[in-house]
């Protein structure tokens, strides 16, 4: 099985550039793995992690993607979010406290859209930066 | 200041660099689905008929002392809201620096929103929230034309003002953005793209993404300008501050010199009168000689 040419990129920095086996995300539909040779495919993604399977014996690339899209063409896969962060950049003391304070909102508000959304994506952050297995 | 600035011009260029990656592969994206047929119809790609009021999104800079960069910006933006004005279009003004705002506002323009406080280190979600207060009048029909003015950052010589427009993204654009002056479509067609969700769908998302992402490369551009002008305008500041020294201790020379000769006139004078009334010769040929040489040694 070959490789194929991943980058995960955002407006402020191309976070990963390199060779990948297999990208698995998530888009809006669910979740989805690509593979060398995937038919050309435009999809728009969640609020989710992307994982890179780098060849061995490298392991696996995470970043958290909040919504974005990708592209993949052949032999290469293209993941664009304006807002996407590799583990290391992750405040994780920032997502935390951002979570608690989502989920005291959502108490007394459980139908507030915007508190869920702030709660998915601490979670994400946590859920990347590796302290809550995912 | 005028290494501050030059420092900064590093900085901001490297930013400028680090999202060209981002725009260009958003811009191939959007080119993918326009090949694929979405969104003919989406708003933000087609043209009004009629334009009754254009948006002008004005980027200057938050501060002053960098030359003529805020001024040609906002002639600029005079200079085509003129022009719009002359075909009976109504303006509405977007306004992004301190120095834009204080200028209209004090000429009493009428002003929809105002973002000021990034203009040397813009983010990205500035670019967002400026995105967001020009698309949703754009979408609900009140603006029928966005005009972004901005300074395009080419090289540290040289920057240029450019007035280009932003809603509804042209065609045309999408094939040459800020990001990649020179490069065109490389003939590579769409062919049998699959799409998760439906083409439209994703075109919904994706435009918006694809406005602020052109405006952030634009506040990217206009910070790198700002800086490259400063310094600029900083250096001529400097330079002019070290002839203005020489010239001004040439002058301040040469009004203690002509003091000290016509001190040495009176004195001589003085003596002379002494001389024709006591008739000793000696003290004033001495002082006589003095004053020969004492200009010499001031000049």
């Amino acid at each position: 099985m070959g490789t194929m040419h991943v980058m995960v990129v955002s407006p402020e920095q191309v976070l990963y550039e390199g060779e990948g086996e297999m990208v698995v995300c998530r888009t809006t539909e669910g979740e989805i793995a690509f593979l060398p040779g995937h038919t050309p495919l435009l999809a728009a993604l969640g609020t989710a992690k992307v994982r890179v399977i780098l060849p061995a014996p490298d392991g696996e690339q995470t970043a958290a993607v909040h919504e974005g899209f990708v592209e993949v063409t052949g032999e290469r896969v293209v993941v664009l979010s304006d807002v996407a962060e590799l583990p290391e950049q992750i405040d994780v003391p920032r997502a935390q406290a951002a979570k608690e304070r989502a989920e005291a909102g959502l108490r007394t508000e459980p139908e507030n859209q915007e508190l869920r959304a702030a709660l998915t994506r601490a979670d994400l952050r946590l859920e990347v930066a590796g302290s809550v297995p995912g | 200041m005028e290494l501050i600035a030059a420092s900064r011009i590093v900085r901001a260029q490297g930013r400028v660099q680090a999202a060209v990656p981002y725009s260009e592969t958003i811009t191939e994206v959007v080119r993918d689905l326009a090949a694929a047929g979405a969104g003919r119809e989406s708003p933000l790609l087609t043209p009004r008929p009629e334009i009754k009021k254009v948006a002008h999104v004005v980027v200057a800079a938050d501060r002053g002392l960098c030359g003529g960069y805020n001024s040609s910006v906002i002639r600029a933006a005079e200079g085509s809201m003129r022009e719009h004005a002359a075909l009976g279009r109504d303006y509405a003004l977007v306004l992004v620096g301190r120095k834009s705002e204080s200028y209209f506002r004090y000429r009493n323009f009428r002003i929809d929103a105002v973002f000021s406080g990034f203009s040397d280190q813009p983010s990205y979600e500035n670019a967002r929230s400026i995105a967001r207060a020009v698309e949703a009048p754009f979408l609900s029909g009140e603006y029928d034309l966005v005009e972004l003015i901005y300074t395009r950052f080419v090289s540290a010589g040289r920057q240029e003002v450019v007035v280009r427009p932003m809603m509804p993204l042209d065609v045309e654009i999408l094939e040459g953005g800020d990001a990649r002056p020179d490069a065109h479509g490389d003939g590579e067609v769409a062919a049998g793209y699959e799409f998760e969700p439906e083409p439209e769908e994703i075109l919904e998302r994706l435009l918006p993404v694809y406005a602020e992402a052109r405006l952030y490369a634009a506040l990217l551009n206009a910070a790198a300008s700002e800086h490259a002008a400063r310094q600029r305008a900083m250096k001529a500041a400097t330079d002019n501050a070290d002839d203005l020294i020489t010239s001004l201790t040439r002058v301040m020379n040469r009004a203690r010199q002509d003091s000290i000769t016509s001190e040495i006139m009176e004195i001589v004078g003085g003596a002379e009168a002494l001389r024709k009334g006591k008739h000793t010769a000696d003290s004033v040929e001495s002082a006589h000689e003095a004053t020969e040489h004492q200009p010499g040694a001031a000049a």
